[in-house]
C-alpha cells in the first residue's frame, strides 16, 4: 500500500489566470514524403494567426517563449529538432526548451506554457507539438516506440509496446468487460464513433463510414484488440497560443481559460503498487467497498485496469478550477482514446463514470454528439474530432489538438474551422455529401485528456468560458 | 528459438566488444558499419529525399541492478528487499529488481526468490503476433504478468510453451546454457511441464 502526503496533494494555487487566444493544426496523415517538418509546423502557426485575423509576422511580436512537443527524437536521426523548428520560426531570440513526455507530449507543452503565464515570467507563450513517424520502416518505428519501455526489463521482450500495453486492457476486459460479447460491441461502438466523426474533420487521417459489425470483423492485433480499436500512427503538427488576461483581450476578443494539470505513474506497469483509490469529487470511499465482489479481480488499484496518473490529473484539475461532477460542469471532451478499451478506462478514471462502470458512459448515449437513444444532443460528448482512432496521434501533436479542437466549440466555430470547402481542397480530402456541422452548441466548458502509454504521464487541460467560469475552485 | 534476420556467427564476431580495464570502458572491435546513402525519388524521377543508413552498438550499463541478469543465467531470480527499519514500507520485496527503495531511496537488499517464483500466478496476458525489429523471442510472443506471494509488484514475461490464461501457474526457466544477460534469459512455463519441451538453452 502506498499513499501521498498532503504537500503531494496540493491543489494547484497559480498566480495570475490564463487564456487560450488562438490555436492551429496542420493536416494530419500517416506520411508527407513531399512535406519537411518545419512545413507542417509553419502550417499549424499560420492557421494560429489567421484564427484571430493576424499575420503570422503579428502573432510572432505578442511571442515570449517557447515550448516545443516533439516524443520521438530517433525518428528524426536529429537531435534538437526542437531547436531546427524554432530556427525556422524565426523566434529567435527567445529561449525555448522541448517537452517530451510520450504520449502525453502535447499536454505537457500545454502544460509548461500554461505556468509560465501564470507565474508572470511571460505573457504570451507559444506551445508548438508535432511528430514524424513516417521515416522510419514500421518496424523499425515500432522497436524505437518500445525504447519508451523500461530498456532492460521490457524491450528486449519484442520489441513492441503494444504489447506491454495490452496485457492491461486484458485485464480490464476479462474483470470489468466480463469478456462479454455485449462489452465488445461497446467497444466497437466507439470505433464507429470516432471514425465517423473523423469524416466531417478535414484534418483527420482516418475517416471511415462503418459498423459496429466491420470494427468485429477486422483483423485481431492482440485479443480483445482488433484492428479497428486502434488509434492511429499519424504525422503533423499543432499549437496554441497562451496570455494573460490584458494580453490575451489584446490579441482578441473571446480568448478562453485554460488550466492544466498533470500526474504521472510508473513507467513499467510491472511496478504499480496497490494503493487506496484517491477519490474524486463525485465519488465515495463507500461506493468502492464492494468493487471486488462486483467485479472479481477489480479491487486491486489501479493494478492493470485504471490509470493513477490519470486520476491525479483530473484530482489536481477538478479542484483547481472547481469541477463537482464532470458530465454535469462539462460541455464537451476530448480523450486520449489510444485503443477504445483505454477510452472506457479513461472514463472511470477522470469519474464521468464510477470505476466498473465505464461502459455506461457509451451505452446510455451521452458520448455522442447526438444520442443515439434519444435522439437528443449527447449529455457530454467525447471526441468529436474524430480522436487518435480517426483524426489522428502525431505524437508531440495530439494533446495540443484536442485542446484546440475544444476550443473551436466554445469560440462556436468549429463548422467554419471544419466545413470550409476551400480547406477540404487544399488538404486535397473531399468533403463529404452528407458532411454535419458537429458544433455542439452553447459549449461553455471542456476538457481534454493528454496520455502516455502505459500511463507514466497524463495532462488534464479545463478550458472554460470566461463569462461562464465554476465556482468553488478550492 | 530461432530468429530471423539474425547476424551471422561470422558477422557477430567481428562485432566490437567492451570490457572494463580499471574503471573504464575498453572497446574493441568494429562497432558501427558505414553504408552509402540512397536516394529516395517519386515516380516522375523528382528527389523527395535520401535514406540515412546507421548501425551502431550502444554501450549499457546495468549498474547495482547486474546481480539481476548474472543471476538469470545461473538459474537464479534475484529480487531485492527495503530493509531501512526506517521505512514506511520496510520489507517490501521488489521484482522488477529495484536497486533502492522507491519510498525511503534506501539500498535493496538482494533476495533470491527463485522459489517463491516456480507456482506464480498470472495476473494478465496477451498473445501478439505483431513485433519490432530486433525481436529474438519467436512470435506469437504471449506475454505474462506473473505475481508472487510476498511480492508488491507483478513481472512481465513470455510464456514459452502452452496457451496463457489468468490465473494460470507458472515456473521460470533460465537460460543457463550460453546466457545473454537480457531479461529473455528467464522465461516462463505451465507448471507440470517436462523438460524436454524446454526451448533450446533453458532450464528449470
Ligand atoms: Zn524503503
Amino acid at each position: 500500500m502506498i499513499t501521498f502526503s498532503d504537500k503531494q496533494l496540493k491543489i494547484p494555487n497559480m498566480q495570475r489566470p490564463v487564456y487560450l487566444v488562438t490555436g492551429g493544426m496542420s493536416k494530419f496523415g500517416r506520411a508527407f514524403p513531399g512535406t519537411r517538418t518545419e512545413e507542417l509546423v509553419i502550417d499549424a502557426m499560420t492557421e494560429a494567426a489567421e484564427f484571430i485575423g493576424m499575420t503570422p509576422a503579428k502573432l510572432k511580436e505578442y511571442i515570449h517563449t517557447c515550448y516545443y512537443g516533439h516524443f520521438a527524437d530517433h525518428f528524426g536521426d536529429q537531435l534538437l529538432g526542437e531547436s531546427v523548428i524554432h530556427d525556422r520560426l524565426g523566434l529567435d531570440p527567445l529561449g525555448n526548451i522541448g517537452i517530451k513526455t510520450g504520449g502525453a507530449t502535447g499536454g505537457s507543452t500545454l502544460w509548461e506554457a500554461y505556468k509560465t503565464v501564470a507565474s508572470g515570467y511571460s505573457d504570451c507563450v507559444l506551445a508548438m507539438g508535432w511528430e514524424r513517424m513516417d521515416e522510419v520502416p514500421t518496424d523499425e518505428g515500432n522497436s524505437l516506440i518500445s525504447c519508451a519501455a523500461d530498456k532492460d526489463w521490457e524491450t528486449p521482450m519484442g520489441h513492441i509496446y503494444t504489447g506491454y500495453y495490452a496485457v492491461m486492457a486484458q485485464k480490464y476486459w476479462q474483470v470489468f468487460g466480463k469478456e462479454e460479447a455485449s462489452f465488445r460491441r461497446t467497444l466497437a461502438e466507439i470505433a464507429v464513433k470516432n471514425r465517423g466523426y473523423a469524416r466531417m474533420n478535414p484534418h483527420a487521417q482516418g475517416p471511415m463510414k462503418i459498423t459496429v459489425e466491420d470494427v468485429l470483423n477486422s483483423p485481431v492485433v492482440a485479443y480483445p484488440l482488433l484492428a479497428l480499436d486502434c488509434c492511429l500512427m499519424s504525422v503533423g503538427a499543432a499549437c496554441g497560443i497562451l496570455a494573460d488576461e490584458k494580453t490575451a483581450f489584446e490579441m482578441c476578443d473571446n480568448p478562453l481559460r485554460i488550466d492544466v494539470t498533470a500526474g504521472s505513474h510508473t513507467l513499467r506497469v510491472a511496478d504499480r503498487r496497490d494503493m487506496e483509490i484517491p477519490l474524486l469529487p463525485n465519488e465515495t470511499k463507500e461506493q468502492y467497498a464492494d468493487l471486488g465482489e462486483r467485479f472479481p479481480g477489480g479491487d486491486r488499484y489501479p493494478g492493470f485496469t485504471g490509470f493513477l496518473a490519470a486520476r491525479m490529473a483530473a484530482y489536481y484539475a477538478y479542484k483547481l478550477v472547481g469541477i463537482q461532477d464532470p458530465t454535469d460542469d462539462l460541455d464537451l471532451v476530448e480523450l486520449h482514446d489510444a485503443f477504445t478499451i483505454s477510452d472506457i478506462q479513461s472514463y472511470e478514471d477522470i469519474g464521468i463514470r464510477p470505476y466498473g462502470e465505464g461502459r455506461t458512459y457509451v451505452e446510455s448515449g451521452d458520448c455522442f454528439h447526438t444520442n443515439p437513444i434519444t435522439g437528443e444532443p449527447g449529455k457530454l460528448p467525447a471526441n468529436i474530432s474524430g480522436g487518435l482512432i480517426g483524426n489522428m496521434h502525431a505524437v508531440g501533436a495530439t494533446g495540443i489538438m484536442q485542446v484546440v479542437e475544444v476550443a473551436h466549440h466554445m469560440w462556436n466555430r468549429w463548422g467554419e474551422m471544419h466545413g470550409s470547402q476551400e480547406k477540404w481542397d487544399k488538404f486535397g480530402r473531399e468533403k463529404p455529401a452528407d458532411w454535419k456541422d458537429m458544433q455542439v452548441k452553447g459549449a461553455k466548458r471542456g476538457l481534454a485528456i493528454s496520455h502516455a502509454g502505459v500511463g507514466s504521464h497524463v495532462t488534464c487541460t479545463i478550458l472554460q468560458h470566461p463569462d461562464h467560469l465554476l465556482k468553488g475552485g478550492e | 528459438m530461432k530468429v530471423e534476420h539474425l547476424a551471422s556467427k561470422e558477422e557477430d564476431e567481428k562485432r566490437g566488444t567492451v570490457k572494463v580495464v580499471n574503471g573504464r570502458y575498453k572497446p574493441s572491435g568494429l562497432f558501427h558499419y558505414i553504408s552509402l546513402n540512397t536516394p529516395i525519388k517519386d515516380e516522375n524521377g523528382t528527389l523527395m529525399g535520401i535514406t540515412n543508413p546507421r548501425d551502431m552498438t550502444y554501450i549499457h550499463s546495468y549498474g547495482g541492478e547486474a546481480v539481476f541478469f548474472e543471476g538469470l543465467g545461473k538459474g537464479k531470480l534475484i529480487a531485492s528487499r527495503c530493509d531501512n527499519p526506517d521505512c514506511v514500507t520496510k520489507g517490501s520485496i521488489y521484482m522488477p529488481f529495484r536497486i533502492h527503495c522507491p519510498d525511503c531511496l534506501a539500498k535493496n537488499t538482494p533476495v533470491d526468490i527463485t522459489d517463491r517464483a516456480r507456482g506464480g500466478n498470472v495476473h494478465s496476458f496477451m498473445i501478439t503476433e505483431r513485433t519490432g525489429a530486433f525481436n529474438t523471442l519467436p512470435t506469437p510472443i504471449k506475454f505474462v504478468n506473473v505475481e508472487f506471494e510476498g511480492v508488491c509488484t507483478i513481472l512481465m514475461g513470455a510464456l514459452a510453451v502452452g496457451e496463457p490464461k489468468m490465473d494460470m501457474k507458472v515456473t521460470p526457466i533460465f537460460r543457463t546454457g550460453d546466457p545473454q544477460y537480457i531479461i529473455t534469459d528467464m522465461l516462463w512455463v505451465p507448471v507440470g511441464t517436462p523438460a524436454d519441451q524446454l526451448p533450446e538453452h533453458y532450464t528449470f
